[in-house]
């Protein structure tokens, strides 16, 4: 699930699915979507740290992911395709 | 029959302003990007429907945009416009700009003088400021926040660093202005390919006359009394730097405070600020056709941004500087408070010279008499950060 701007940058739906091998996990999963989607590098994690941008946030489950290691297995139910990873931008004003 | 297009950012998207010749009657055009700030759009010289936008976010970091045919479509170089590219390999990296940390650069790269006085890593946050080739439509430079130049020649899908700015040495005493450590002024020396002029807030001016291998900082003559040395050879907080292409030579400077001029290419400035009601201010620019002929808006102080006295005045001055005119006609004259920021005004090049400029309330003011008179040409957008005009056929 993305946010609004980056859905209009890639010119997609709120949900995007995408195939992602084994072991699926934060940085695989972003791996792929950038590489499918190249107009989002850069936009969800820094092009050159690959550090979290500050203002986004990474939900599944109900579980707040954002500051697991990039490496660390997503749920079972994001890697079957079940559940959602939802990257959300915070809400501050302006 | 002439065309003139205003590029207009602003703090939520990018608007494009078009007229013909009589600048009386203008169709706007967007939000594009709606949402993102535009620190900046200007039109290719060599191409006038190419153009290069900087959108940015605090959320989504930077990215590029790029149109090819004057604003009407627009998409990330690299990757087809409006369409969602196959999957492989990348074909561009146009948002990223990352910093050379090659031996070239050298250690001098890795930290600059923080608020504190304190050293700092380089970190990019943005681009203030694309400056296109004059003949070449995929050559583009970008000046950057922490403030450092890149350039693309393959229409921004890539981006490398000219390190020898950085390389100078002096990055260490280089420090951020109240708006970041920016490089937000880029002049293209139109008889000289070799020659480019920069401005980084807060660090000063500096030259190339070898394409960007090396740099010289030209700040002889500034005064800044709110740096230890009031003279030293870096660290005056430049707002922005204009060039009349006539004359490549002469240049004109709106510093933090004090509005100065150089007639030797920035090897020495003089102040010229005159009867000017206050020399703070940002934007500063030079009639088309009169290269003596100069515009500035003052600012109250660097505490309180707004124009003096709740009057919006442009200063024109006819001689080059020391001697300046309100122009007033058509401008709100009472209970105004608005900000004019350093890229958000230009000329046009039509035969009786336009005068054009944004404020942070919304307006983009145009005049078709070289100052003589105002009009307002849209009233209501969000904050205005910068304005360039394209003037067409």
């Amino acid at each position: 699930m993305l946010p609004q701007h980056l859905r209009t940058l890639a010119n997609v739906g709120a949900e995007v699915t995408i195939e992602v091998p084994a072991p699926i996990t934060q940085r695989s999963v972003l791996d792929v979507l950038e590489k499918r989607y190249p107009m989002l590098q850069g936009t969800i994690r820094d092009h050159v740290t690959k550090q979290r941008r500050s203002f986004l946030r990474f939900f599944a489950c109900e579980q707040d992911l954002s500051h697991e290691p990039p490496d660390t297995p997503l749920p079972d139910a994001v890697a079957s395709g079940k559940e959602p990873l939802l990257i959300i931008g915070a809400i501050a004003g302006g | 029959m002439s065309i003139v297009r205003v590029l207009a950012g602003t703090r939520k998207g990018a608007f494009i302003l078009t007229s013909d010749g009589k600048r009386d009657h203008w169709q706007v055009s967007g939000p594009h990007f709606a949402g993102w700030e535009i620190y900046h759009l200007k039109g290719s010289p060599a191409d006038p429907n190419r153009l290069y936008a900087s959108q940015s976010s605090g959320w989504f970091g930077q990215i590029i945009q790029r149109s090819d045919d004057g604003g009407k479509t627009w998409h990330q170089p690299g990757t087809p416009a409006g369409e969602t590219p196959e999957p492989g390999p990348p074909k561009s990296q146009s948002n990223k700009f990352a910093y050379d940390t090659s031996s070239e650069a050298g250690k001098a790269l890795t930290t600059h003088q923080w608020y504190d006085g304190t050293q700092h890593p380089w970190e990019f946050k943005r681009v203030w400021h694309l400056e296109p080739s004059i003949t070449d439509p995929d050559t583009v430079y970008a000046g950057v926040e922490d403030a450092a130049l890149f350039r693309s020649t393959d229409g921004g899908q890539n981006w490398h660093e000219l390190p020898g700015l950085r390389g100078h040495g002096s990055g260490p005493k280089w420090q951020p202005g109240a708006g970041g450590m920016c490089l937000h002024t880029i002049i293209l020396d139109p008889g000289n390919p070799e020659r480019i002029f920069i401005a980084i807030s807060a660090a000063g001016a500096f030259r190339t006359d070898d394409g960007g291998k090396t740099w010289k900082p030209i700040n002889r003559g500034l005064y800044s009394k709110y740096i230890p040395n009031p003279t030293a050879e870096v660290g005056h907080c430049v707002h922005h730097v204009a060039m009349n292409p006539l004359r490549p030579n002469v240049l004109f400077m709106q510093k933090h405070w004090d509005v100065m001029r150089s007639d030797d290419a920035g090897d020495s400035w003089q102040k010229i600020s005159g009867n000017l009601p206050t020399d703070f201010g940002f934007v500063i620019d030079i009639h088309a056709h009169e290269p003596e002929t100069i515009y500035v808006v003052p600012i109250k102080s660097d505490s309180e941004h707004f124009v003096p006295d709740g009057k919006l005045r442009v200063f024109r001055s006819r001689t080059g500087g020391n001697e300046w005119e309100p122009l007033t006609k058509g401008l709100p004259q009472k209970d105004c408070y608005v900000n004019v920021l350093r890229d958000a005004m230009a000329v046009d090049s039509l035969d009786e010279c336009g005068v054009y400029f944004g404020t942070s309330g919304g307006q983009v003011y145009a005049s078709a008499d070289a100052g003589e008179s105002w009009e307002p040409i849209v009233r209501d957008l969000p904050p205005v950060l910068s304005v360039e005009v394209q003037t067409l056929g």
